[in-house]
């Protein structure tokens, strides 16, 4: 079926999310959207798949305009969605899940569970995945949940075939198997849109690439376009797509985590058995697929996580047991993984957001009073210092791209004594100016002699700023091997492979 | 295809599940010990002599068993021997990091309420009725189980109901009315069903399609109720008692063969059709939740209602019906007060039995099945008071009152595990 879009215009408010976009899709074709976070490759998805209403435009499929009220609307006529944030009911099984929204009933209207699962067989036995069909979701891994998903949209007979950011969780092997299996769909006849900002993968599957910014399409690239003009124009300026740092100049304080175990509420060790230790003037990036342990592995570092046991020193303290005050009075600085949750309160201003960990004495408070004079030069120095690009101090931080609050939250963790970094995917959702200057800060940061700790799920970002790379799988530890270890042996790491038999096989 | 054999190669890590622990707290030892403790101080403090008669038969019934009669210190004092064993034994099993299994605690709650009973019933002439104490239990726990039904219906489909006072009274209100001019308890039954919906129509209007905080809108619809009832009864029904208020009952129906068993017959088998309905509506009800189409859907517009959205459930319409179905049920009970209970209406006669239901929702997870269970147990509380002024126990009547609070309390306090509630519950549904 052949998909075209004509004019779609989306606003939230005075946020123009989509500007006029025009897109054809092809039958038998890949076509990937490329752009920035925020570009609004999510907001146009949505609307095909009418989730949102456009304000303006047409979605046409084999050149008849179509109306949809809905995402049922969108699912009878064809259309079938992988969604960024997975759309599967956690405590649902396969079956139950594949099977929702056009359930088949046997007699007295109860649901006919063998049909389902006949269904779920079937489709994974074409594309040769293993998903057991009463395997309740929330146990499933990621990759193979995802998986689940593409079932979901298959079984409705999807001719359109929509795959929002599909690879942000997996593993570099698991993103080459869907990209075979996109492959596979496509010489079946399907259109397939396949978005992500990763740039390898658009050269390796695109038939054509559309390139989205700011709510626009600026224009389209061929697949064998390089990596810098592809990023230019999804920017709209040169990037530099490298950092740039020194041999480091290792010091003899820093981290040391012996032993750390941390289980959650319900009674999972989210972290096992984790040791490793970061000197002063190094950067240890931790790498793996999204939920392996390495968030509940930074709160625990900074006494957030309530069931830990181990070791934790910074310069020869223990840290475990402390508070999260106590430990930050140690000069550890965090950026947590989800800055607008976590990290920021939305309503509060930049200079409020500035000074939230120091509101317990001078300078900030004296005799229980806010020092506003104080606070407010603080944060005019800070967000020059920062590059923060607000109308003033006193904006909320709600109001400011990802990017800029970003860059006020490391200001605030920056901006302390530190003797230990912490920073959670310091980069995600930023845009690529903030990103440049958020590593640039975490290097000097390094060199001023502080251990730093770094996660983050995109592998070259992990690459970039490591000086080593612990991958984590499971909660475990897979290994810690040097910065410039071979991306194929890092891939094969994210999947819970040992150092050498990853080695062994990507030489063999 | 070439991805075939990286797919085999990486199915073992996938597969592969994370390391688990078992969680045990102390909470339910610490409960344990703190009921082990007050018992065996109304045992030195109070101290009772003399027999207690535990009768297990009617006159009536067929077989005729004897009165058991037990020296009741004795027996107290061997029940905290029990309590003292079972709690000992859970303190160990917490240290050793396991779960203290539910039938140790059915051992206790048995030993300490024969021990409860041998004390309270100490010394008096009149015989304590178990049959009473039981099929009086089930009684009482009609408004509690299809309370606690209608809570599980609407949580499950995400919307907290707190309701279920108001759909009580109001429904107990409407059927006293009903079924006074109608002369007909059925037709009081219906009218309850409706009111019921009617009070939930009003909660899915401003939870559901005006997002207004679940809660809230609960408590006052709770209140509001009281008070619209109150005066319409002042006004209304008082004057006019006797053609509005002075209702038609469901009488027993005693089913034939089956009430003659001993104890279990008269207890399960001597009751009003409300009864019998209920003991259909609670498989039923889990039935529908877990194996129709309409209850596979509204669970999933409980768990994650933007999933449900995008596979083109209407979210709101599948909200709406759960909710009004569980306005309905809850009527049912609300039936109970004014068709078999009482003939008439009392100014606020369910007394907080609606949040009675809402915590066997919690103590039963969320489970049909257990929430009715849950809803048994404080029933039986709410009998204990009854069937002991019956004995002539010494414990004050007002003491007693208390009674399926606690128990209440205790319950899901100390005896609760760990419980997830639907994901989505108490979250209103937004588009986009
Ligand atoms: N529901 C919404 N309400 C308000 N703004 C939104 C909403 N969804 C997305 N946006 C905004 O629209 C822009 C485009 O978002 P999105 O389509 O998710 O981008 P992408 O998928 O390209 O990363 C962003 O600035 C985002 O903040
Ligand atoms: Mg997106």
């Amino acid at each position: 079926m052949r998909l075209e879009l004509r004019g779609i215009t989306k606003r939230f408010g005075a946020l123009v999310a989509n500007d006029h976009i025009d897109l054809v899709v092809e039958p038998g074709e890949i076509h990937c959207l490329l752009g920035e976070n925020g570009a609004g490759k999510s907001t146009l998805m949505n609307v095909l798949y009418g989730l949102y209403e456009a304000e303006e435009g047409d979605i046409l499929l084999d050149d008849e305009v179509q109306r949809f009220a809905g995402p049922g609307d969108a699912m009878a006529a064809g259309i079938g969605m992988v969604h960024q944030h997975f759309m599967l009911v956690p405590v649902f099984t396969v079956a139950e899940n594949v099977m929702l929204g056009h359930e088949q009933t046997r007699g007295g209207g109860r649901l006919d569970l063998d049909a389902a699962r006949a269904q779920v067989r079937e489709i994974s036995a074409r594309f040769g995945f293993h998903v057991d069909p009463d395997a309740v979701v929330e146990d499933l891994p990621v990759g193979v949940q995802q998986r689940v998903e593409i079932i979901k949209a298959l079984s409705r007979n999807a001719d359109v075939l929509v795959f929002d950011e599909p690879t942000a969780v997996l593993t570099p092997q698991e993103t080459d198997e869907l990209m075979a299996i996109m492959r596979q769909l496509r010489d079946e006849g399907a259109a397939i849109v396949f978005i992500t900002h990763k740039l390898r993968e658009v050269r390796e599957v695109a038939d054509r690439i559309t390139v989205i910014r700011h709510g626009k399409v600026v224009g389209e690239a061929s697949p064998t376009a390089s990596d810098a003009e592809l990023a230019s124009l999804m920017v709209g300026r040169a990037v530099e797509l490298t950092v740039h740092k020194d041999a480091p100049t290792l010091r003899d304080n820093g981290l040391r985590v012996t032993d750390l175990v941390v289980t959650d509420e319900a009674g999972t060790v989210v972290v096992d058995g984790v040791s490793f230790e970061v000197s002063g003037g190094e950067v240890l990036a931790v790498a793996g697929v999204q939920g392996n342990g390495q968030t509940e592995l930074t709160e625990a570092l900074i006494g957030l996580e309530g069931d830990v046991t181990g070791s934790i020193t910074l310069d020869g303290k223990e840290l475990v047991g402390r508070s999260v005050r106590r430990i930050l009075d140690e000069g550890v600085g965090f950026v947590p993984e989800d800055r607008t949750h976590d990290g920021l309160v939305g309503e509060f201003t930049i200079a409020e957001n500035l000074m939230l960990d120091r509101s317990d004495g001078p300078p900030f408070v004296r005799r229980g009073a806010l020092q506003l004079a104080f606070r407010d030069r603080f944060a005019r120095e800070k967000i020059a210092e920062f590059d923060v690009r607000a109308q003033g101090i006193a904006t909320p931080v709600g109001r400011l791209s990802g990017g800029n609050q970003q860059k006020v939250v490391v200001a605030r963790e920056m901006s302390r004594d530190l003797r230990l970094f912490v920073a959670a995917q310091p980069t995600r959702g930023v845009d690529v100016g903030s990103i440049e200057f958020i590593h640039k800060r975490i290097i000097a940061t390094r060199d001023a002699g502080v251990p730093v700790v770094v996660v983050s799920t995109e592998l070259d970002e992990a690459v970039a700023l490591a000086d080593r790379i612990m991958v984590m799988y499971r909660g475990k530890v897979v290994g810690i091997v040097p910065a410039d270890t071979p991306r194929d042996v890092l891939g094969l790491m994210m999947a819970g492979i040992s150092p050498e038999d990853a080695k062994g096989e990507v030489t063999a | 295809m070439s991805a075939d054999h990286k797919t085999t190669q990486l199915d073992a890590p996938l597969s592969e599940t994370t390391r688990t622990v078992t969680l045990v707290s102390w909470k339910t030892a610490g409960v344990l010990a703190t009921v082990t403790l007050l018992y065996a101080l109304l045992l030195v403090a109070v101290p009772h002599s003399g027999d207690t008669r535990f009768l297990l038969s009617q006159r009536s019934d067929f077989f005729q068993i004897p009165v058991v009669v037990l020296p009741s210190a004795p027996l107290a004092w061997v029940c905290a021997v029990v309590l003292l064993a079972v709690t000992a034994v859970a303190a160990v099993l917490t240290a050793r990091r396991r779960r203290t299994p539910t039938w140790l605690v059915v051992v206790y709650s048995a030993a300490a309420l024969t021990g409860f009973l041998a004390w309270a019933g100490a010394g008096s002439p009149r015989d304590l009725s178990i049959v009473g104490l039981l099929g009086g239990a089930v009684l009482w726990s009609v408004p509690f189980v299809y309370g606690a039904l209608g809570g599980v219906i609407g949580e499950r489909a995400g919307v907290v109901n707190i309701a279920i006072e108001a759909q009580l009274l109001g429904a107990a209100f409407t059927a006293a009315v009903v079924s006074s001019i109608t002369d007909s308890a059925v037709a009081g039954l219906a009218a309850a069903l409706l009111a019921g919906a009617l009070v939930s129509l009003v909660l899915g209007l401003f939870a559901i399609t005006y997002h207004v905080n679940q809660v809230i809108v609960g408590v006052v619809l709770n209140v509001l109720v009281v008070g619209l009832t109150s005066f319409l009864y002042s006004q209304v029904l008082v004057p006019s008692a006797e053609t509005l208020n002075s209702t038609t009952r469901f009488t027993a129906v005693p089913i034939p063969v089956l009430s003659d068993i001993p104890v279990l017959g008269p207890v399960l088998f001597r009751q009003p059709l409300l009864i019998y309905l209920m003991f259909l509506a609670v498989p039923a009800v889990w039935f529908a939740l877990n194996r129709t189409r309409w209850g596979l859907r509204l669970r999933a517009v409980g768990e994650h209602p933007k999933a449900a959205d995008t596979v083109g459930i209407d979210v709101v319409r599948t909200r709406y019906n759960a909710v009004l179905v569980a306005g309905a049920v809850a009527g049912l009970g609300g039936a109970f007060y004014t068709t078999v209970q009482l003939s008439q209406f009392g100014e606020n006669m369910t007394g907080g039995a609606g949040y009675i239901a809402l915590a066997a929702v919690i103590f039963g997870k969320w489970d049909p099945v257990r929430a009715a269970f849950a809803g048994l147990l404080f029933g039986f509380a709410s009998n204990l008071q009854n069937v002991l002024s019956v004995v002539g126990s010494p414990v004050p009547s007002q003491f007693m009152l208390m009674v399926p609070y606690v128990v209440t309390l205790l319950a899901v306090a100390g005896l609760v595990g760990r419980s997830r509630p639907p994901a989505a519950s108490g979250e209103p549904y937004v588009k986009g």
